[in-house]
């Protein structure tokens, strides 16, 4: 209960900090990367700002032996670059250039009940799913082989 | 469309983006990143309860900032659907081949100094200027 409650606050924190910067508003988020056109530089103070209160606030937090209520911390433990990494990475940008929404932005931009975040969030599902399906369906081919 | 330049907003609210951040670290041993929380709330392998729970209140922002403050959410989509769900599509692949999006890979991965997350971000801020470019310099929009 603590860890649902808990994680219930963080996530509203979140959703707050992401409003409130506008990287739920599509159209400031495409200015931002329009340099030669209606440039609105505010997303990059929202990159900053989040990147010092996080690497300053880690520096602390994980010093600490375990996490509050887990055992311990999950990091990323994959440390080569490779195909998928840039590739997913170069796609997940033509599409954020598309549409204007990343997922960061999209989950919270839910709670306004407008419809293009659901489309948006609904489509992004079904990118995730197939992705993952593939993965699976070629794990069990190489488990069967 | 134009809009106008945010600083404090963008400073106070990319401050709380990371709070969030240090907290989720702090508290539940894990990265804050929305592609990671939100896979695993849809194809839960265990402990789908807490991202859940994340998921509800970073979606409940909206309404809780309209009932404290009278103001409603500002969200300027002027796309037609098709290309919304283009986007939402390849955003969808994309993470999830590259293993994170802007919160996990651009906030947390670059906080820990990560190489792979320092060469996501750049790909994919790099993607989306020249999509952006081509769109409404080339194409002239949609």
């Amino acid at each position: 209960m603590r860890r649902v409650l808990s994680a219930l606050a963080i996530g509203l924190v979140f959703g707050v900090g992401i409003v409130v910067s506008g990287m739920a508003n599509p159209a400031k988020v495409l200015n931002f990367f329009d340099v030669f056109g209606t440039w609105d530089p505010s997303l990059a103070l929202v990159m900053a700002s989040a990147l010092a209160v996080t690497f300053l606030g880690y520096k602390v937090v994980l010093q600490r032996p375990a996490p509050v209520l887990e055992r311990t911390f999950h990091l990323p433990a994959k440390r080569q670059l490779d195909l998928p990494l840039i590739g997913g990475s170069a796609l997940f940008g033509i599409g954020w250039g598309i549409a204007g929404f990343c997922p960061g932005g999209a989950i919270p931009a839910l709670g306004s009940g407008q419809s293009s975040p659901i489309t948006f969030v609904g489509a992004m599902i079904v990118g995730i799913l197939l992705v993952n399906g593939l993965g699976a369906l070629s794990a069990r081919r190489r488990a069967l082989a | 469309m134009i809009t106008t330049f945010t600083p404090v907003e963008a400073l106070l609210g990319g401050s709380l983006i990371g709070i969030a951040a240090v907290a989720l670290m702090a508290v539940h041993g894990r990265v804050a990143g929305m592609t990671g929380i939100l896979t695993g709330a849809i194809l839960p392998k265990g402990d789908w309860d807490w991202r859940v729970a994340f998921l509800v209140g970073a979606i409940a922002a909206p309404g809780v900032i309209t009932l404290l403050t009278g103001v409603a959410l500002p969200l300027q989509a002027d796309l037609p659907s098709w290309a919304i769900i283009l986007g939402g599509l390849l955003v969808g692949i994309g993470v999830t081949f590259g293993g994170g999006c802007t919160s996990g890979h651009g906030v947390c991965g670059i906080a820990r100094l990560s190489r792979r997350s320092t060469v996501a971000t750049a790909t994919f801020m790099a993607a989306t200027l020249v999509t952006v470019f081509v769109i409404r310099h080339v194409l002239g929009g949609f």
